[in-house]
């Protein structure tokens, strides 16, 4: 499509009008890119100054001698509650809950697309519309339950404990955390690996089989080499997800040293005891922000393109 | 490829190839199943299992510990007596009359602003490419950032408001954030700057899908820009539209982290959101039953919405 300007009026007064036209354009989008990007650009800043320079400068104003210094604390000493360890435990907390949580639910995804658009039963469709009815709950709705049952399960590892000297991961959170994200994941894997294996050829698939290929061999040898672009697409999905969860975080490793990043920087900046550090807040804020920002400029267009795959059903 | 080989693969697969082997060529045709059975059973426990659990704890009278005993539809009956107390308002009351304001402006404000911005973004701007990813980045963040930024941001004390009387506008005065009345409205604005630019390339995507003839014909009749969208584009992209409000709907109405921190639930939890009142009944005020009658509600909501579009969705692939 191109902008259009009325091709009756005489040129003169066209070629000032569309000047114009475009002058407004450029402008407003300018204004909302400004919008969009000032509170990243101060929180930024503001991770850059001191204390002193906060209370008596202006928000927008850039740094004097921009210091390191707020993220530093914020990585080892900054308090959340009345633990000051910093964030650094907390980030990999969430590195050790996200990366396995990712790798499950992809490859589990992966399988059930396989099954569900190249190896259909009857009433293939009533099961994915049953798991892609999952991805829309309100969390809300589980919560609960899941809380009873990881509550017994943590009470049953501790017997394990006792008896065997082993608690097979039972009642540790980052496990708990994993499995809830991957049973909560599924819907979304499902449905973009089944989209996407609807469009690839079947053809290949039942040669391969007259050929004497096991289920697991054609996955391997001719789904999987395939595949690579919808994996990136899922993988940075559930990874911006399950990094970015609070509600499942907060509900099931709510406090002590095994909260989340998310959790842990609501602690943080909600903690009262003394004087607030807003650029160790911020900083703080952006080592939180870093992995989901840092995989968007990498791999922006898979990101869309997730998002779009998640948006656009069926 | 025959109609034979076709039958074959959606039934049975490798009936015919190995019939000497029949054990191991039934398990060979059970195989998928057996592959998918773990995550539909999965689905069929936590998620449907545990939904049939809360609706179950919803008729009990569990308070900080789940019981099992049905006591009826009193948990609902106080939810209904709640949503009608408005003076002074009551947590329910609160929460869903904020449902409705941000729902309603949250929706409203991303249509708008996602499809204004797709038009301007579609009149052949260069620098595009650079533009694009400003606009859709905050998506990328999670609702804790977006919220502890804005949080800042709009601090009376530090933020915006700080930053005017420095440039001189002393008269100015933004304290939503501090105003019960108000409070909801800066979760709004926190919401539309973080999901506005996702709407914005959803539009894009379907305005690169129109065809140039259709454009080309109106222009050549006469149409002006103006009229060109209104008649024309707009009602092409209704799709759009529809996918657009699923996913913000469903945005709202599981928005609990932003109200957390961005206001800490706000003054006197004025900012609370269904999704809050739930969790802070259930786990804070131990009101389990409560809790849970309150989660069932917003499950309906959002099933209200998602079935027919699903539905329809489904069926229209099929066909």
């Amino acid at each position: 499509m191109s902008a259009v300007t009325s091709p009756a009026r005489p040129a003169s007064s066209g070629v000032r009008a569309r000047t114009l036209n475009r002058i407004v354009i450029y402008g407003l989008l300018a204004l909302f890119a400004i919008f969009y990007l000032m509170p990243l650009f101060v929180m930024l800043v503001t991770s850059l100054k001191t204390m002193d320079e906060i209370q008596n400068g202006n928000m927008l104003s850039l740094p004097h001698a921009p210091t390191f210094e707020p993220w530093i604390k914020a990585w080892s000493e900054v308090c959340s509650g009345l633990t000051c360890v910093g964030m650094k435990g907390y980030f990999w907390n969430s590195i050790k809950m996200v990366v396995p949580a990712v790798l499950i639910s992809t490859l589990l995804g992966a399988l059930n697309g396989y099954v569900l658009t190249k190896w259909r039963f009857r009433g293939h469709t009533l099961v994915f519309a049953m798991m892609l009815f999952a991805c829309f709950i309100p969390f809300q709705s589980v919560l609960l339950p899941m809380a009873t049952i990881l509550g017994s399960l943590g009470r049953f590892g501790v017997t394990l404990q006792n008896a065997t000297g082993f608690n097979f991961g039972l009642g540790n959170s980052t496990v708990n955390l994993v499995f809830v994200h991957v049973v909560y994941g599924l819907g979304f894997t499902t449905l973009f690996f089944r989209n996407y294996y609807e469009a690839f050829p079947t053809e290949l698939v039942k040669a391969a089989q007259v050929d004497g290929a096991s289920f697991f061999q054609i996955f391997r040898r001719i789904m999987l080499p395939n595949s690579l672009p919808i994996i990136v697409v899922t993988v940075i999905y559930q990874f911006t997800n399950i990094w970015n969860d609070f509600l499942f975080a907060s509900a099931y490793a709510g406090s002590g040293d095994v909260m989340p990043m998310t959790v842990a920087l609501n602690n943080v900046v909600n903690t009262s005891t003394g004087v607030v550090e807003y650029n160790v807040n911020m900083a703080a804020a952006m080592i939180a922000a870093l992995p989901t920002l840092i995989v968007y400029v990498v791999a922006g267009r898979y990101f869309v393109r997730g998002l779009m795959a998640g948006a656009v059903k069926g | 490829m025959s109609t034979v080989a076709e039958t074959q693969i959606k039934l049975t697969p490798e009936h015919d190839a190995r019939p000497s082997t029949s054990v191991r060529s039934r398990l060979q045709d059970l195989l998928p199943k057996i592959v998918l059975a773990p995550s539909f059973a999965a689905t069929i426990v936590f998620v449907y299992g545990f939904i049939l659990w809360t609706i179950y704890l919803s008729f009990t009278n569990s308070k900080t510990f789940p019981s099992y005993d049905i006591t009826g539809a009193r948990a609902y009956q106080r939810l209904w007596r709640w949503t009608f107390e408005s003076d002074p308002p009551s947590s329910w009351y609160t929460s869903i009359t904020n449902m409705g304001i941000f729902g309603f402006l949250y929706i409203v404000i991303c249509l708008a602003l996602g499809l204004f911005l797709a038009i301007l973004l579609d009149q052949k701007i260069r620098g595009e490419g650079m533009l694009r990813p400003i606009y859709l980045y905050p998506m990328a963040l999670s609702f804790i950032v977006t919220g502890v930024a804005w949080k800042w941001f709009l601090d009376p004390g530090l933020g915006l408001e700080q930053t005017l009387h420095q440039w001189g506008w002393t008269s100015f005065h933004f304290d939503w954030i501090k105003n019960k009345d108000f409070v909801i409205y800066t979760v709004v604005i926190a919401g539309v700057w973080q999901a506005s630019g996702f709407v914005m390339a959803m539009f894009l995507a379907g305005l690169r899908g129109i065809d140039g003839e259709i454009m080309k014909a109106a222009q050549i009749d006469g149409a002006t820009t103006f009229q060109l969208y209104r008649r024309i584009v707009i009602p092409l992209l209704r799709p759009v539209f529809l996918s657009a409000f699923i996913v913000l709907a469903h945005l709202a109405i599981k928005s609990y982290d932003l109200v957390v921190a961005l206001t800490s639930g706000g003054p006197g939890g004025s900012a609370w959101l269904p999704s809050n009142f739930m969790y802070e009944f259930t786990f804070k005020r131990n009101e389990m039953a409560v809790g849970s009658a309150s989660a069932v509600i917003m499950l309906m909501t959002i099933t209200a919405i998602i079935v027919p579009y699903l539905y329809s969705e489904l069926r229209e692939k099929s066909r």
